[in-house]
């Protein structure tokens, strides 16, 4: 279950001109540390996602994104601990999603996370979730000591 | 919230065990277990197992499902069997490709192709 499912949605509709600029709207979550817990909450992104209009590989992409970055705060972030929360903020417009998923853990370095692709990995059953999310997502990166991951994936026929 | 339907459905072909999937989208942790649980079983119940897995219905995988699928790799090769996977939609045969795993899998188009390319 959600700690908080604030579903805030802050965005202005249309301009003052009436042009019907698209909307931004944001998306926050605090959850548990729970798999479960997150399902809904994918959910209710990715509705918004598709609903913005994208679809085919991005869809896809950002839905796989999105899932391995929760995975990942979970099991590696906060180590199942279900005292620890993941916050998941989702700004969400037709041309551009951008994804900020943030655990309670210790961080971590980028540079050590081994290369999943490496022959001498490839028979490990785990590490391949950021390689998944750098592949799928335009734009990745880490802060707060790798506590907190953002990503942003422009639409295609963005101008 | 468990869901009753089983994770795979098993079929049998000559000496071959032939496991579809019966939800399109191998993401949840609990499908996963479920399914890794029953690939298990398969793998254990005889010697020389030979198992093929028809993705035909998936739209959807994680890198936790990819572990699981390695870990069925890895025991089948420790008791000499054989797996095949088929029917791999393009989207999914992306991760696949973008892993490397479409090295250390044998990837066949469809069910057909997979069934004949078990060796006696």
């Amino acid at each position: 279950m959600p700690v908080s499912g604030s579903n805030r949605q802050s965005g202005r509709g249309a301009d003052a001109a009436g042009n019907g600029t698209p909307v931004s709207a944001k998306m926050v979550f605090t959850i548990n540390s729970d798999h479960d817990a997150t399902l809904g909450v994918q959910q209710q992104i990715l509705d918004r996602v598709e609903n913005a209009g994208f679809a085919g590989r991005e869809l896809f992409g950002i839905k796989l994104a999105l899932l391995e970055a929760i995975a990942n705060a979970i099991n590696h972030g906060n180590k199942k601990d279900p005292a620890k929360h993941v916050h998941i903020e989702a700004r969400i417009s037709p041309k551009k999603i951008e994804l900020l998923v943030e655990d309670e853990g210790p961080g971590f370095d980028r540079r050590g996370v081994p290369d999943p692709t490496a022959d001498e990995n490839l028979e490990k059953c785990s590490g391949r979730g950021i390689l998944l999310i750098e592949s799928y997502m335009g734009r990745v990166w880490w802060d707060r000591g790798g506590r907190r991951l953002r990503m942003v994936k422009e639409h295609i026929d963005s101008r | 919230m468990a869901d009753s339907t089983p994770p795979v459905e098993v079929t049998q072909e000559k000496d071959i065990r032939v496991v579809e999937f019966t939800n399109s989208r191998i993401l949840d942790e609990g499908n996963i277990t479920d399914i890794g649980r029953t690939l298990n079983v398969l793998i254990d119940e005889r010697a020389n197992p030979k198992l093929l897995l028809d993705f035909h219905t998936v739209d959807h995988l994680s890198s936790a499902a990819l572990g699981m699928l390695i870990n069925a790799n890895n025991r089948i090769r420790q008791k000499n069997g054989q797996l095949r996977l088929a029917g791999i939609k393009p989207q999914i045969m992306e991760v696949f490709e973008i892993t490397k795993l479409n090295r250390l899998f044998r990837i066949l188009p469809g069910r057909a192709e997979a069934l004949s390319s078990f060796a006696q």
